[in-house]
């Protein structure tokens, strides 16, 4: 497989606080277009916080500080609106969290917010996003049904198209499918490797496995530095950090 | 342990549990056993100004002179007292307590958070005399001069001193609902890139709302029932208003005023027992709302 090369975000001595912990200690590295970049590690390596640095959403802790540069297609993104940041690296939590409101005013909630009034353009949104989330053809007759209606992985599904609808650039993942079944699972995963095509996807996950299974290349995060950084094969047969070795084969974590 | 111990271990248990059982049940139908008799007993005392008075001359009578000869016990001025000053109490007391409210929950730093809520609980334990107290010393004087009118104690006084009064209420009960919203919806919000403003009105009000509702229907309860500043401000004027800025007198403080002057079992007596079974109705009618729109808003 050739390797898209465009660099999409760019991370240069990154370390980041809370309050008197350091979760991340000057990280360097590079995140290319159209990828599926899976960010593996124990708890508390950082993974999560990292994630969380890309769409500034760590600025709602208090006590947070960072240090260092994130670039979004080389633009710093401190100096980008954080309302726009957001709405161009959308982000999908661990646990799917529909809001209080109908499925389709679940999709909408982001363009309206954004400033989209117009009816038409709405429906083609909740449309296109729910497709590209496979989610259409289970939830079509009822779009206006309450959302918590659905089941966890549909939930979970809704949630990406929620992010989907906002025309977003790259999509985080963090531990998307930790709390879904199996089959929920490999749906959001076969999900992650068609929208690859157009959007740049980070993924932190706790599931070694699932790294194995849809990353193009592996991040091995331990205790707030990167240990290791390759190609997901290579990172799963032959990685040249013995701690990487340990982690993947299950010795420990 | 032998089978005739654990039988009897057994027996004690059973009978302990029995008797916690019961004890739960009649502490817990207590409480609508004494709702029951009290609206039995306001049945009975107040029924019989009915024999002498209809229903409609008794809740549309434009007149209440309970002590001239005959004696006209209308209520209508009474009611619209009532209505008058309660709803001016909403209009001033929802939208600011809401807002503080949501200032509290939302946007305040942890420290004026707590110095908020200690502040609001604090006015939540003001005896409601010296709240009319000081609305009849300086709220009184001061709408006198400047509406220039002849007294300053009028329906805009109570209402002014009453959404004072719902105040604790209203934003104690609200604030928690809000709260309680999971954060998991503003990080949703925020994360879809959504501003505060948007994710604090659009998701957390909107998911806060049952709660809201219920703060503000328990706020207009307390202002319906209030007596004793109402009845120091208001004026105490039996006659139907035309505006906000006269003299009123409500059905709470109409009981409160002049329960001391009846003869027991005479009929101005029952009519003021009357009096506490429309008060009855009227709250008993707010909560039944409250709790028809709580309920519904949760199966939808």
């Amino acid at each position: 497989m050739v390797a898209p090369t465009t660099t999409c975000i760019s991370a240069k001595d990154l370390t980041l606080h809370f309050g008197t912990t350091c979760a991340l200690r000057s990280l360097s590295l590079d995140i290319r277009k159209n990828e599926i970049f899976t960010i593996i590690g124990p708890a508390n390596s950082g993974k999560s916080s990292f994630l969380q640095a890309l769409n500034r959403l760590n600025d709602l802790q208090v006590g947070y500080r960072e240090e260092g540069t994130i670039e979004l297609d080389g633009v710093n993104i401190r100096s980008i609106d954080i309302e726009q940041l957001r709405a161009r690296v959308g982000i999908v939590f661990a646990l799917p969290f529909p809001l209080p409101m109908s499925i389709y005013d679940n999709i909408t909630y982001g363009p309206r917010m954004h400033g989209l009034r117009n009816r038409a353009r709405l429906d083609d949104i909740v449309e296109r996003s729910l497709s590209e989330s496979f989610l259409w053809d289970e939830v079509k007759d009822r779009l206006h049904a309450p959302a918590m209606n659905l089941s966890g992985g549909q939930q979970q599904r809704l949630c990406i198209a929620r992010i989907l609808a906002v025309e977003p650039e790259v999509i985080l993942f963090d531990e998307p499918t930790s709390g879904l079944d199996p089959i929920s699972t490999a749906r959001v995963e076969e999900t992650m490797r068609i929208l690859r095509s157009r959007y740049t996807i980070v993924l932190v996950t706790n599931n070694v496995a699932q790294a194995a299974r849809v990353g193009d290349r592996t991040a091995f995060f331990l205790m707030g530095e990167l240990i290791e950084l390759d190609g997901t094969s290579v990172i799963f047969t032959t990685p040249s950090d013995r701690r990487t070795d340990d982690y993947v084969t299950g010795k420990f974590g | 342990m032998s089978t005739d111990e654990r039988r009897l271990a057994t027996k004690v248990r059973k009978v302990r549990e029995f008797l916690i059982e019961r004890t739960i049940f009649v502490s817990g139908i207590t409480s609508i056993v004494i709702v029951a008799l009290i609206f039995i007993f306001l049945l009975k005392e107040g029924l019989s100004i009915f024999l002498t008075e209809s229903v409609f001359d008794f809740l549309g009578g434009q007149f209440w002179y309970p002590i001239s000869d005959p004696a006209v016990f209308g209520i209508l001025p009474l009611i619209a007292g009532s209505v008058l000053v309660t709803v001016g109490a909403a209009i001033l007391s929802v939208p600011i307590g809401i807002a503080s409210a949501l200032y509290i929950a939302e946007i305040a730093p942890p420290r004026t958070k707590e110095v908020l809520k200690a502040g609001i609980e604090l006015l939540a334990a003001i005896p409601s005399v010296i709240i009319g107290f000081i609305g009849m010393v300086t709220l009184g004087p001061l709408i006198k001069d400047l509406f220039d009118i002849p007294t300053g104690l009028t329906a805009l006084t109570g209402s002014l001193t009453l959404a004072f009064m719902a105040m604790p209420t209203i934003v104690s009960i609200a604030e928690d609902a809000i709260t309680a919203v999971p954060r998991q919806y503003r990080e949703a919000a925020i994360a879809m890139g959504a501003t505060k403003w948007q994710t604090t009105w659009k998701i957390v009000a909107v998911a806060a709302r049952p709660g809201m509702v219920a703060a503000v229907m328990l706020g207009m309860g307390r202002v319906i029932g209030e007596t004793m500043a109402v009845m120091m401000v208001t004026g105490n004027a039996a006659l139907i208003p035309h505006s906000f800025l006269q003299p009123v007198r409500t059905l709470t403080a109409t009981i409160a005023a002049e329960m001391g002057e009846t003869v027991q079992g005479g009929d101005h007596y029952a009519a003021l027992f009357a009096i506490g079974i429309v008060l009855f109705i009227i709250t008993f009618l707010i909560n039944a709302v409250t709790d028809l729109y709580l309920h519904r808003s949760v199966r939808k």
